[in-house]
């Protein structure tokens, strides 16, 4: 049976408050990993470990947190990511909402398509095929 | 004094699970200054010697190829004190092991009693740190640690 995005999100927020030792009340769809909850990058591996534990699923290096973007060149000018960039990004995050963050696409801003939601929507996708 | 928080191995299955005794006694500079007057183990040797253990186990599953670095403190709690004459036991087990990191949970014993859970993740240091110039050689282990475990790896392949 498909899990909902009720269950998805309840799942997820258990994960978080152990993960990184946060109140559950702090865990909002809207709530960015770093920003608001304090994530660094070791909580990003320790996340995908237990989503992966919880969920029983495998999530392969780089899906749900996109690696090698912002090393490569040609994705990054001036501390923003080039249309290329974000061409690629968009595609390898479709569970990311890219609204505000395509108005200015600074790489440091990139940490803030990590909300809470993301991971709920990337989830939905894995487990309701 | 060697920074070695565990005395002695007594099990060891690779890419599992481990369990190591540590025996606190009144020989240790460490217990006189913690406290003069009343004697415990501080609960951050006793994380030390969970990493310790846990550690070693990730480092032989990668056969020492990695740095091994201990990265978070997931958890760390411990119900009741440990003295001198007590005898410490870590029992630890892999949740987890990929090219970047590994997690592990732990149970601390104290002289058979439950007393505490510690739950660790390690970093591969060369593979997350990219760019950071390390020394060639495995500053982390040391023959020291990988002697610990020769007893149960004789006559196995990794």
């Amino acid at each position: 049976m498909p899990m909902t995005e009720e269950e998805v999100l309840e799942k997820v927020r258990e994960t978080l408050v152990d993960a990184l030792g946060v109140d559950d009340d702090e865990v909002t769809p809207e709530a960015t990993l770093t920003g608001d909850l304090g994530a660094e990058s070791i909580d990003f591996l320790d996340i995908v470990f237990r989503l992966e534990k919880t969920f029983n699923i495998k999530i392969p290096r780089g899906e749900l947190f996109p690696d090698n973007i912002l090393n490569n060149p040609e994705f990054v000018r001036d501390g923003k990511l080039t249309p290329n960039g974000l061409a690629q990004l968009k595609e390898r995050m479709p569970h990311a909402d890219f609204a505000e963050f395509e108005q200015d696409p600074d790489v440091n801003k990139m940490a803030e398509l990590f909300k809470v939601q993301t991971i709920v929507n990337y989830l939905l996708a894995k487990v309701n095929v | 004094m060697r920074w070695i928080w565990i005395d002695r191995f007594l099990e060891f299955e690779p890419h599992k699970r481990a369990v190591s005794v540590k025996n606190v006694t009144l020989a240790e500079e460490h217990l006189h200054d913690h406290w003069a007057e009343f004697p415990i183990q501080p609960a951050s040797l006793m994380i030390e010697g969970m990493a310790q253990t846990a550690g070693i186990l990730i480092g032989q599953a990668r056969d020492f190829r990695e740095k091994v670095i201990l990265a978070k403190i997931t958890l760390a709690q411990f119900d009741d004190i440990v003295t001198p004459g007590d005898q410490l036991r870590y029992e630890v087990q892999i949740e987890a092991i990929t090219e970047e990191a590994a997690s592990t949970t732990g149970k601390v014993f104290r002289n058979g009693e439950l007393i505490g859970r510690v739950d660790l993740m390690f970093s591969h240091i060369d593979r997350n740190l990219a760019g950071l110039k390390f020394p060639e050689e495995n500053f982390v282990f040391t023959g020291q640690f990988q002697r610990l475990i020769m007893p149960f790896l004789e006559g196995r392949d990794g």
